[in-house]
């Protein structure tokens, strides 16, 4: 049990009749996923220290259906998004903020054809205009001396051609930055898009996120940073799968800032 | 007799051009066995994406020494049409040089063909050794056995072949010129093809001519017998990079398309006041299939992308199913949708145009299940496409036809899409419990 966050429902907003600056987007692994709720309370401990004005749907949200699409469900996926869409339009939402690129990636994109337009932004990109705008600083000595090497999630990198704002936002930790061989446009997969998150990889030589975290690996990294939920359980699999679960670390981007401020 | 020359010139042309023709047609015709799709917005950025893309070979150089040869023999033979130009005119009137008055510039433009040509067959060489004796990788996979390896290496032969012939023949000539032959005045450069002509050293002027005549007429009827050779050959990409690139992806590439027909049963489905046991009208159109099972439920630029293709392998390369020894090949699935195309395009021919059910379809036959499962979505391939392909596409469109119209996705993500469905997660969680995460 750590310190209260400070995180209040859209329904509350509405009751005090007022409107969130952003609306931040847990989506489904960010709300279940044991690992992936460390992440949510990391970027919320950030907004708390911002004192964003942020709101969360809470029980109203649902899946996106981002991963009924890839998987080629069409119907469930509009359906959810036919849901959602009715619901945010109803909150009359403008900005969303989320920690998961695949949630970024189709709100963003494929939302607005079915009547939901909103301004979407990567939790690394809302952080960036947070410190931009002098509303965060994180000044922490925590990392320095480490390395770290980012992995590019397939949905805000070459989906979303966003590689920039979660590598200003790692330099801002002290910390060593290193590339991986493949990055940006060229990184690899951790393994887990396109619904293979919720399967057996199909029968091969190996698992791609085995393979994926030794390209990590080779930068004798301390840390391994990623920006998507999924990302970073393939990562965390593929260290165990080579053994380097006591020497290298998978941290967010929110994680390692929040870490930074001794949040 | 005198003009028999000119009138087999002639006819040779016509022959070539039309070929060639009927076989375009035939390619456009097939491509437009895809559905429709709408192509018309954002102009400007398509119009950079050709330039930047086919004409400026920017993806092509992202792998240097391939991409270099690559604009050897590409420039190479963009160029070289002026001097094609020139024969086919000097074929038809029984000219000989006629761009000769040109002066310098004509010297020049001689030279310069012949450095290309030179490049050319030192990309081509090397082309070869990296197919034949390095072997990489990508040339080596399974569906580059049979046709895909022999005619990668025909057109290695016959561009190397051309090569050998233009500049022969421009050594005979210049030999000629030095001989004071009538027609062949003195015009020209020849800063590669001299160092062939210490060969023809002492030969009499008659085989000289006989040479140079030869040289003329392999090289031109070479050229035309290439042109329709394309059709049959993954090397229909130097007319297609064009288009393709033009038509290509210009949305965010993780942006997948709604499907319409999906979008009107959604809208039916919530709407409170609509009759659920209301019969559809006697007129309405049957109800569209969902994804793709076969070619023709592709789109038409789907299809483009399948004739396209070079067999380069940079997709299969880069995806990161194929690289964990998975059976899935983005390559793969561009060239069975090519096939396929191709043997539907076989039936209508046999059948006054009309499609026959031969029984087959994409799916199974060409492409099964177990390649669709193995994708992560993850677009490296249509990053590392040189022209703009867009295999996911087709990958999505038959997963869709899989789940929707077949229910036959993998039982793990069945039960995914069951606990989306009851749930709003895909995992068996209760929507109460989506915000524990706060007081944890």
């Amino acid at each position: 049990m750590s310190e209260q966050l400070k995180v209040k429902t859209m329904q509350e907003f509405m009751a005090e009749g007022k409107q969130p600056e952003i609306l931040f987007w847990v989506g489904s692994a960010g709300s279940y996923d044991d690992r992936a709720k460390k992440i949510t309370r990391a970027f919320v401990k950030l907004l708390n220290k911002a004192n964003v004005d942020f709101a969360v749907l809470g029980t109203e949200e649902s899946s996106t259906g981002d991963v009924a699409k890839r998987a080629g469900n069409e119907f469930l996926f509009q359906m959810q998004a036919m849901m959602n869409i009715e619901l945010l339009n109803g909150y009359e939402i403008k900005r969303i903020v989320t920690c998961d690129p695949h949630s970024f990636n189709t709100l963003k994109n494929e939302y607005p054809g079915l009547g939901g337009k909103y301004d979407v932004l990567h939790h690394t990109q809302y952080l960036k205009e947070l410190i931009d705008k002098g509303r965060l600083t994180i000044e922490g000595e925590v990392y320095k001396g480490k390395r770290i090497t980012f992995h590019d999630p397939c949905y805000l990198g070459r989906a979303n051609s966003e590689y920039e704002a979660p590598r200003e936002m790692l330099s801002k930790t002290n910390a060593e930055l290193v590339e991986m061989k493949r990055h940006k446009k060229t990184a690899l997969c951790c393994g887990a898009g396109g619904a293979q998150m919720f399967k057996e990889p199909e029968k091969g030589d190996m698992d791609i996120n085995v393979l994926r975290t030794q390209d990590a690996l080779e930068t004798q990294p301390n840390i391994i940073a990623t920006g998507c939920p999924y990302c970073n359980t393939m990562m965390t699999d593929g260290i165990k799968a080579h053994e380097k679960e006591d020497s290298v670390t998978v941290l967010d981007v929110a994680e390692l800032l929040a870490n930074s401020l001794n949040l | 007799m005198e003009f028999l020359p000119n009138i087999l010139f002639v006819i040779a042309l016509i022959l070539g051009i039309g070929f060639f023709t009927r076989n375009v047609k035939k390619l456009s015709r097939n491509i437009k066995l895809g559905k429709d799709v709408d192509v018309s917005d954002n102009k400007p950025q398509r119009w950079r994406n050709m330039v930047r893309i086919a004409l400026g070979q920017t993806k092509m150089v992202v792998r240097p020494v391939a991409g270099l040869m690559h604009i050897f023999v590409y420039v190479g033979f963009i160029i070289i049409n002026i001097e094609v130009l020139e024969i086919i005119l000097d074929g038809i009137l029984g000219t000989h040089r006629l761009f000769a008055p040109l002066g310098t510039l004509y010297d020049v433009l001689i030279a310069s063909f012949e450095i290309l040509a030179l490049l050319v067959i030192v990309g081509v060489v090397v082309f070869w050794i990296r197919r034949n004796i390095i072997k990489l990788q990508r040339f080596i996979k399974p569906e580059m056995k049979g046709w895909p390896k022999t005619d990668g290496n025909l057109i290695l032969y016959i561009e190397f072949v051309l090569m050998l012939l233009f500049l022969t023949m421009n050594a005979a000539d210049y030999q000629l010129q030095q001989m004071g032959a009538a027609h062949y005045t003195e015009a020209g450069a020849f800063p590669i093809s001299q160092f062939i002509v210490p060969v023809l050293d002492g030969l009499p002027m008659s085989t000289l001519i006989l040479i140079e005549r030869t040289a003329w007429w392999l090289h031109i009827l070479g050229i035309l017998a290439f042109l329709n050779y394309l059709y049959y050959s993954k090397h229909l990409h130097i007319l297609l990079a064009f288009p393709n690139t033009y038509y290509g992806k210009v949305r965010p590439q993780g942006q997948f398309n709604n499907l319409e027909s999906v979008t009107n049963e959604v809208k039916l489905m919530m709407d409170p006041s609509a009759d659920p046991y209301a019969a559809p009208p006697a007129d309405a159109p049957e109800p569209e299939k969902f994804g793709a099972s076969d070619v023709m439920d592709l789109n038409w630029v789907q299809l483009l992308n399948a004739y396209t293709c070079t067999e380069c392998g940079r997709c299969t390369s880069e995806c990161p199913a194929n690289q964990t020894g998975k059976k899935l090949s983005p390559r793969k699935i561009m060239m069975d949708t090519r096939d396929r195309l191709e043997e539907v395009g076989k039936i209508m021919d046999a059948n006054k145009g009309e499609f026959v059910d031969d029984g087959k379809q994409l799916l199974n036959d060409y492409i099964t299940p177990e390649e669709l499962w193995a994708c992560t979505t993850c677009n490296a391939c249509v990053q590392a496409c040189p022209v703009s392909i867009d295999p996911l596409s087709i990958i999505v469109e038959m997963r869709r036809y899989l789940v929707m119209e077949q229910s036959a996705a993998p039982m793990e993500l069945n039960n995914m899409m069951s606990n989306i469905e009851n749930n709003g997660a895909p995992w068996p969680y209760n929507q109460m419990d989506r915000l524990n995460w706060v007081n944890e």
